[in-house]
């Protein structure tokens, strides 16, 4: 196990930590301001891989495509929230889970009786393609490499947006009290309906960048929904900061496992065998990472007590 | 006799004379769609213990019908192939035994269930949603990874399961024993509710603090809601793994675990027959939508959208009204 395949796969997993922090980010920030739960984020990351593959495939265009993935989940977001999510807000969370899985079933099979039940492939550009050499003479993908930036800058990037502008202030108010600041005369409405659709832009956006590696098809979006799910359970609910230790966490946690502990197990046991128990309980590494997190802290890293 | 006994009589009554009317019409596959509706129904009553009188949102119900449906996977396939299930100081074979099965399916979604209860119920709410989906995932993916039992192709087994005094291979036999566990575990679960047990946990949903302020322990009472109700959708598990004669990971599923819970509500939530109802209209969807529309999920989306935002309350609360609420 040389050094180099170490970093290879630390860079694997923070790539794909960043990536589910697009995905955490809108979840714990709808769930932090509205109090929803929402299953039918994995399906505006659908929504965002679909569109971008077929905006790349009648243009040509990387990047007209990331921006179709962003505007179309954006848009069926705020579509969705003003139709269906906002009846929800002030109903128990069993009502939530329930119209929410009702709109993933809509969405998936609305989106295979338009697109079919082929996956559909979204290339690479060529200006993103290759490997890049790294310090140390690690070979890297140049694609995966630009993930890693995407993600991080997106996170500094809604980090500035919500301690530093007025739309920030009004979301962290939100969090707070939102009975208060609707007295205060903000159209806390309208204001759902943004953080609504910011939280899609950004799983879409997800989708788009991860559909360029994985391929594009009917139900990619919910296995990521659950990890998600994992990682604001780890982060503690609400919180930004929570969801992109989480995220790293769990994507540090998910490759590395995947990598190292069948090699773990070679050393104790016969390659097969080792092979089968050491691929099986990394695919339950994470839930366990989750489950330890749980007993020490209830709440999550920077969940709030209760 | 009120609405409701009237509504669960009529469903009980259909249930009966399902079998007769389609061995009289001639239409012998009605039995096996009954048969998966019935035991549908059992997962979700099963799931109605722990949601309707506990209060407790699990999205992960999956983990125990799929265990109970892989207590009978691996059970019969050790019979089938004649080698042995445990071979070390103790030497166990297989077996092709329903009632064997059951008990090892339910004692084994038993033990899931307080392994997962006793994490999960350190937290609530939105968390404890969350939670048993990701341990439901957990245990899907350790499914398809695990080479021994068939891993992501699944367990086929060749023959039903064998019933001391029955030909389990005549639908209609076979459908009479489903029926009798569902009406079975209903009279349990009437008789949970009105125990000090069941209004215990009745009041640990409405009013944590009060139950604790009067000496009784509100996660207690729910985890033992929670491995009864484990213990019937494993046992409904095994049931619908002999029924298809077939085990794979995708009875661990969250979209089975999502599946049951619909049952639940589209039949009506806390209501004794609201499962029982739930099921049968999902199968009954299932079968007519399903010829007409390869997507005729689109139609069930848009009903369970209608029921959660119109209609709560479901079936059960369309037809025999809805109760006073208590809380």
């Amino acid at each position: 196990m040389s050094p180099i395949l170490i970093a290879e796969q630390v860079l694997n997993g923070l790539q794909s930590g960043v990536m589910l922090f697009l995905m955490a980010a809108g979840l714990t920030l709808i769930f932090g301001v509205m109090g929803l739960i929402n299953l039918a984020h994995g399906s505006l990351y659908m929504v965002g891989a679909f569109a971008a593959a077929a905006v790349a495939a009648a243009t040509g265009s990387f990047l007209l495509a990331l921006a179709a993935a962003m505007a179309a989940a954006a848009g069926a977001g705020a579509l969705v929230e003003l139709v269906v999510i906002r009846r929800l807000y002030d109903r128990d969370h069993l009502d939530q889970v329930l119209a929410t899985f009702a709109l993933i079933l809509i969405f998936s099979e609305g989106t295979r009786w338009l697109f079919g039940s082929f996956p559909l492939y979204l290339d690479i550009p060529d200006w993103l393609s290759g490997p890049v050499t790294l310090p140390g003479g690690i070979q890297y993908p140049l694609y995966r490499l630009a993930l890693i930036g995407i993600g991080l800058s997106v996170a500094a990037g809604l980090w500035l947006l919500i301690a530093h502008t007025r739309i920030g202030i009004r979301i962290r108010a939100g969090e707070n009290d939102r009975e208060m600041i609707a007295a205060l005369g903000v159209d806390i409405s309208r204001l759902y309906t943004m953080i609504f659709a910011l939280g899609a832009a950004l799983a879409g956006l997800a989708g788009a960048l991860v559909g360029s590696i994985q391929s594009v098809q009917v139900g990619m979006g919910e296995p990521v929904l659950i990890l998600a799910f994992v990682v604001i359970v780890i982060g503690g609910i609400g919180s930004i900061r929570g969801a992109l230790i989480g995220a790293l966490l769990v994507g540090l946690t998910d490759t590395l496992g995947g990598v190292f502990l069948p090699e773990l197990f070679k050393l104790i046991a016969d390659p097969a065998s080792a092979t089968a128990t050491g691929s099986a309980l990394a695919s339950m590494s994470i839930y366990i990472l989750m489950a330890a997190v749980l007993v020490w802290r209830p709440t999550g890293l920077f969940g709030a007590a209760t | 006799m009120s609405r409701e006994t009237l509504f669960n009589a009529a469903i009980l009554a259909l249930l009966v004379a399902v079998p007769g009317w389609a061995l009289a019409a001639g239409e012998p596959f009605t039995i096996t769609l009954a048969t998966r509706a019935v035991i549908f129904a059992l997962a979700a009553v099963g799931l109605n213990i722990a949601l309707g009188l506990g209060g407790l949102v699990s999205l992960g119900h999956a983990v125990y019908f799929g265990i109970g449906g892989y207590a009978m996977g691996i059970l019969a396939w050790h019979a089938q192939s004649h080698t042995p299930l445990i071979d070390g100081w103790l030497t166990l074979p297989g077996t092709k035994s329903m009632p064997v099965i059951w008990l090892v399916a339910i004692a084994a979604s038993a033990l899931a269930a307080l392994l997962i209860g006793l994490l999960s119920l350190r937290t609530s709410g939105v968390y404890f949603i969350m939670i048993t989906l990701a341990f439901g995932q957990m245990v899907y993916f350790f499914a398809i990874s695990w080479p021994a039992y068939g891993g992501e192709d699944g367990l086929p087994i060749y023959v039903r399961n064998g019933f001391p005094g029955l030909n389990t291979l005549v639908p209609i036999q076979f459908y009479g024993i489903c029926l009798a566990l569902l009406c079975a575990v209903l009279a349990l679960n009437a008789a949970l509710a009105r125990s000090p047990f069941g209004l215990a946990l009745n009041a640990a949903r409405q009013s944590p603090q009060r139950v604790e302020c009067v000496g009784l322990d509100p996660v207690r009472l729910k985890l033992v809601a929670l491995v009864i109700s484990g213990a019937i959708t494993g046992l409904a598990g095994a049931l619908f793994a002999d029924l298809n004669r077939f085990v794979s990971p995708v009875m661990f599923s969250w979209q089975m675990s999502g599946e049951i819970m619909v049952f639940i509500i589209i039949g009506g939530v806390g209501r004794l027959f609201g499962p029982v109802a739930g099921a049968g209209l999902y199968v009954l969807l299932e079968h007519l939508l399903g010829g007409v529309s390869e997507y005729w999920q689109i139609f069930l989306g848009g009903l369970l959208l209608i029921v959660v935002l119109f209609a709560r309350g479901g079936l059960a609360g369309l037809i025999a009204g809805r109760r006073v609420a208590h809380d």
